[in-house]
């Protein structure tokens, strides 16, 4: 097993993902932090314990904590009450950033998490749209795709849940007033819309993946830089929170396994 | 003395029409009132418009083919993300479905409640729920912004089915979990309004151990009080019990075949609620003899 310079074992590709993820919210400062997901809840925790200390996170119910306790573990005190209704109406409020699942991703960033196939009669229905309609009109939504394929990773999604930048300006100035899709983190990357015509475009790869893995796995034509970086290495403190207090119990392993 | 209005779960349904909107409340695996679809389940109410943030509530009545138009924006059990029954009707195409986001379900019921035609959002512009929605319309700002939002129209119920943890004879109603989910709102925005409670208590009562932002529902917006003690279950009523994850993982692997599902039905749905609370404490009795037959093997 390789290790880092004082003898820690290496970063995992699920340590990259937490630290990919917990970038998305560096930088938002007093907002609620919403993530999705299990190696998002981390990142946002991290990013909480470490370089946006001013993050507010939900318990996954009503209640906003005072303190990061452990993924699964109760918060030790609590600084906030959020209930459902208070919920949906701070999305309105731009005060928050969320980190959303996709069962389908376009190369413009539009999410489907509500049905595969005809809307009118599905051939899977899924989640149903949720809150993504709400929260992709009103404060950056970002997403996390633990599993990175051309099954997700499609040509046309089937049903527009979550918008994305060409569906926001074809519906003009007051869906694209508050509309910002920042960042997609990935198993295999990292990316972003951050081209002339706002489509997908490979930002970073986590050590170990190459370009062909990701266009191999993607369904849609990616816009790939002539140099593209690798994901930012942890940091050791960072790897010690992520392993010792944030996921003592290794579930991030679990949603990507090595 | 103001009015007494309990009554008993088939009292409710029987207030209830075929063809009636009905609104539920809780959220997806929480304090769902799971007692009153029961009784109304042993009822013959059928072709309903069900307003709901869907839970085994609209798997319950989509199995036996009770809701004609279904008004949600997800079916779920929380720790299982998938309704069972909610996808299949809806890959089997058994009901319509009027597909919302979530805030916008909210906006709709306040709306309902407010006695107005719509109220302005942004969510849905540029979403599949517009072209899934024909009917959906958009509004123009008069004021000098002149955005062009979504008008979120307004859900008016016949009767909402609501699931508190105590109410009073007269129908206040007090929930003691961290969230009142929309409970009040489904009241307000309806014609009736129906309250089942883990425990119907003297009004005087109500505030001895609790704030009086407990206090959820008014008695002015409910027409009966049902005492149905783990009247949520299978879902969370917390503090009074939390989720019955063990009872819904088996209604998930039994709505799964068809054959299983009869099976489930014939053992815990055939009866009335006393019977279902019993075949209940059956199905943990057996799980522990279970357990306690490997421990000593």
């Amino acid at each position: 097993m390789s290790v880092t310079e004082t003898g820690l074992p290496a970063a995992t590709r699920a340590e990259y993902c937490v630290v990919a993820c917990a970038e998305a919210w560096r930088g938002d400062g007093e907002v609620l932090a919403s993530p999705m997901g299990t190696v998002p809840a981390i990142g946002a925790r991290l990013a909480k314990l470490t370089f946006s200390p001013d993050l507010l996170l939900t318990d996954g119910e009503a209640l906003l904590m005072a303190d990061v306790p452990a993924i699964g573990q109760r918060p030790g005190a609590v600084e906030g009450w959020l209930p459902f209704r208070q919920h949906l109406a701070l999305t309105a409020t731009g005060r928050r950033h969320v980190m959303m699942g996709a069962s389908q991703l376009d190369r413009h960033g539009n999410q489907n998490i509500s049905c595969i196939g005809d809307w009118g009669r599905p051939t899977r229905q899924l989640l149903g749209v949720r809150g993504a309609p709400v929260n992709t009109l009103n404060n950056p939504t970002s997403y996390w795709v633990p599993k990175h394929s051309a099954r997700v990773f499609v040509e046309r999604v089937d049903m527009v849940s979550g918008v994305g930048y060409d569906r926001a300006a074809a519906a003009g100035p007051a869906a694209t007033r508050y509309h910002r899709v920042p960042e997609v983190v990935t198993n295999l990357g990292v990316f972003d819309f951050e081209t002339p015509d706002r489509t997908m475009r490979l930002r970073s790869l986590h050590p170990g993946v190459t370009v062909e893995q990701v266009t191999g796995a993607t369904g849609f034509a990616l816009t790939v830089p002539d140099e593209v970086p690798f994901t930012r290495e942890p940091t050791e403190a960072e790897l010690r929170l992520i392993r010792e207090v944030v996921d003592p119990k290794g579930l991030r392993e679990r949603e990507v396994p090595a | 003395m103001t009015q007494d209005k309990t009554m008993t779960a088939d009292d409710v349904v029987g207030r209830l029409r075929s063809g009636m909107t009905i609104g539920i409340g809780g959220w997806g695996s929480r304090r769902k009132p799971m007692a009153l679809v029961r009784a109304l389940l042993r009822s013959d109410v059928t072709d309903l418009t069900v307003v709901s943030y869907g839970g085994p509530d609209v798997g319950l009545l989509a199995a036996a083919g009770r809701i004609r138009k279904l008004v949600a924006a997800f079916g779920t059990l929380d720790s299982i993300p998938l309704e069972p029954h909610f996808t299949a009707a809806r890959q089997s195409g058994a009901f319509e479905m009027v597909e919302l986001d979530e805030a916008m379900l909210m906006w709709g019921l306040t709306a309902g409640a407010q006695r107005l035609p719509f109220i302005p959002v942004r969510a849905g512009l540029g979403s599949d729920v517009m072209k899934v929605n024909p009917a959906l319309r958009t509004v123009r700002s008069p004021y000098d912004d002149g955005e062009e939002l979504v008008a979120a129209p307004a859900l008016r119920l016949d009767a909402a089915l609501v699931h508190l943890n105590r109410a009073d004879a007269q129908g206040n109603g007090q929930y003691l979990g961290p969230d009142p989910y929309f409970d009040d709102l489904f009241c307000q925005a309806a014609d009736h309004a129906y309250v089942s409670c883990e425990r119907i208590v003297d009004t005087a009562d109500l505030l001895k151990e609790h704030g009086p932002q407990t206090l959820l529902v008014k008695r002015l917006f409910v027409d009966g009080v049902v005492e149905t003690p783990n009247g949520a279950h299978f879902t969370s009523c917390v503090p009074d019990h939390d989720r019955d994850e063990d009872f819904q993982r088996a209604y998930v692997r039994a709505a799964r075949d068809p054959e299983a599902w009869q099976a489930f039905e014939a053992r815990f749905l055939c009866g009335d609620e006393a019977a279902y609370q019993a075949a209940v404490a059956a199905f943990h009795q057996n799980r522990q003899d279970h357990q306690d037959q490997q421990e000593e093997a």
